[in-house]
């Protein structure tokens, strides 16, 4: 049997730098919204699955939220920590067994690039220590190819950015509030070439929880529900090109992202051209470029048309992408990330995006999110 | 020459080759597995010629583990220099990932040809790279 789903409440914590807040602090605030949202008490929540990267277990939270006794799962699953507790508490309903779950991610890194241990990859020590585990340079690495391979140019990169930061002005959770112009951000400092400093996301603070429902229990609540059409969450199959990668094989592979999309298009039954608004995994510039492509929006190279028309803004007659400002304008506190592209959608479709709201009706929400060592989560949420 | 950064990332000898390992189904690997993951793979001698596959600049300090200039101690930002890595693809066998040296950024394409070579790294070790196969790529031209 498989219950529909629906997520009746969805809580934010602001993005960015909280000094006064500890990362599971930020957790807390953000279930309480959820909350609030929903119209429950905790002690309505039934069970609960939620997690950090780098800012603690998310079950801890219940000595401020109030120990009920309900079962919490922590989620450990990198970038896809979201995304995983979202599939966790989404299963615990569908299967029948509970009626209200809980699906929490926060985190709080310190400034600067992430710094990863190569035992923790099952990669040998020299990889680390000669200068090759960096998640940025993978992402160079990938979109320089693909420039070379499907004609993508330079200024291609500085729109997504431009566009992420306008996006972000008008976007209260976002971290970067302040637009940037093409200009500033084709000749900032270069990080790994092709990408300047503003084409790539920093690890940042925040928190977002979502409370979800069986049918009958939105129904009994009233609550303003969305319903979750599809969840899919893929690790990578044989011969992918990867983070944190010394040999690749000379095969081309398949793509996490790729499988995860077809597969959570084909348990959705819709294709995507029904998607009204899409937030795809944006940790740099090139990775929007190639992931509109990997999820199936358009074809590989047709992205140097989109992005010189504007077809991904609000409004801007296609698909808006990253209505938010994505990860570009509102960092990447990895452990929140997945579900902030949940929140935004459910926001979007219940028409309170207020001035980043998509005009027109909006359907059909897409989110997706990359992560290492080669996974992708996407959600298609509707508005019946 | 320094100490190798890992004893047996590459072969020894005057034409030293990196090391990777050859899987029961024929499928070559880099690096050569280790542990447990290691049974039943032959190490293997990759090949010291190949071509260019993606590249880009690390412009900025890494941080931990790196250990290369600009990660000793009293040392910082200043200290560092930039480098190039890139992908080879080494022909019918694996893409691995590399320093590049002898090269400069406006010059790298896909398929420059490329060949082995052994680098000093810091005060203490050497490590491997790639550097431009020049004489073969004005034959060709």
């Amino acid at each position: 049997m498989s219950e529909n789903v629906y997520i009746i409440g969805a809580g934010i914590h602001p993005f960015g730098r909280t000094d006064s807040r500890s990362g599971r602090e930020q957790g807390v605030y953000a279930v309480r919204e959820a909350l609030t949202d929903a119209g429950l008490e905790w002690p309505d929540i039934e069970c609960a699955y939620g997690g950090s990267a780098a800012a603690g277990n998310a079950d801890i939270m219940v000595n401020e939220l109030g120990l009920t006794s309900l079962p919490f799962t922590n989620v450990a699953n990198g970038c896809a920590t979201g995304g995983s507790a979202l599939a966790a508490s989404q299963q615990a309903i569908a299967s029948g067994m509970y009626d209200l779950a809980l699906a929490v991610g926060f985190d709080k890194h310190p400034r600067g690039a992430f710094n990863a241990k190569p035992s923790d990859y099952g990669l040998p020590e020299w990889y680390g220590q000669t200068g090759m585990m960096l998640t940025t340079q993978f992402f160079a690495l990938k979109i320089q190819r693909y420039m070379q391979l499907h004609g993508i140019s330079r200024t291609t990169l500085g729109r997504v950015a431009e566009k992420a930061f306008r996006n972000g002005t008008i976007t209260p959770h976002a971290w970067r509030r302040s637009p940037v112009d093409l200009d500033t951000i084709m000749n900032a400092p270069m990080i790994n070439d092709p990408l300047t400093k503003y084409m790539f996301c920093s690890p940042a603070e925040g928190a977002v929880a979502l409370i979800l429902a069986s049918e009958k229990k939105m129904k009994e609540l009233g609550a303003d529900g969305v319903k979750i059409r599809a969840v899919s969450v893929k690790t990578r199959p044989p011969n992918s090109f990867e983070v944190f990668q010394a040999g690749i094989s000379i095969e081309e592979g398949g793509k996490p992202t790729v499988l995860a999309s077809k597969a959570a298009f084909e348990k959705a039954g819709i294709g995507p051209e029904d998607i009204s608004v899409a937030q795809l995994q944006d940790t740099e510039s090139g990775a929007e470029i190639m992931h509109m492509a990997e999820n199936g929006f358009c074809k590989d190279g047709d992205q140097e048309e989109w992005l010189a028309n504007g077809w991904t803004e609000i409004g801007g007659g296609k698909l808006p992408v990253n209505t938010d400002g994505g990860c570009l304008a509102c960092g990447e506190p990895i452990g929140a990330s997945g579900l902030r592209q949940v929140y935004e959608n459910v926001t979007q479709l219940r028409g309170r995006a207020g001035e980043r709201q998509v005009p027109g009706k909006v359907r059909f929400g897409y989110s997706h999110v990359y992560g290492a060592p080669g996974l992708s989560g996407v959600a298609i949420l509707e508005r019946e | 020459m320094g100490e190798k950064i890992d004893p047996n990332l590459w072969s020894d000898g005057a034409q030293p080759h990196l090391m990777g390992g050859r899987l029961p189904s024929g499928q070559i690997v880099f690096p050569m597995p280790t542990g447990d993951a290691a049974e039943g793979v032959e190490p293997y001698k990759l090949s010291r010629r190949g071509k260019l596959w993606s590249w880009t600049s690390q412009g900025f300090l890494p941080k931990e583990p790196y250990e290369g200039p600009g990660s000793g101690p009293g040392e910082g930002p200043p200290d560092f220099q930039p480098f190039l890595i890139g992908y080879v693809e080494l022909p019918g066998e694996v893409i691995v990932e590399s320093r590049i040296v002898d090269a400069r950024l406006e010059d790298m394409h896909l398929g420059m040809e490329l060949e082995f070579c052994i680098v000093p790294f810091n005060a203490r070790y050497d490590t491997f790279a790639f550097r431009p196969a020049a004489q073969v790529e004005s034959q060709a031209a």
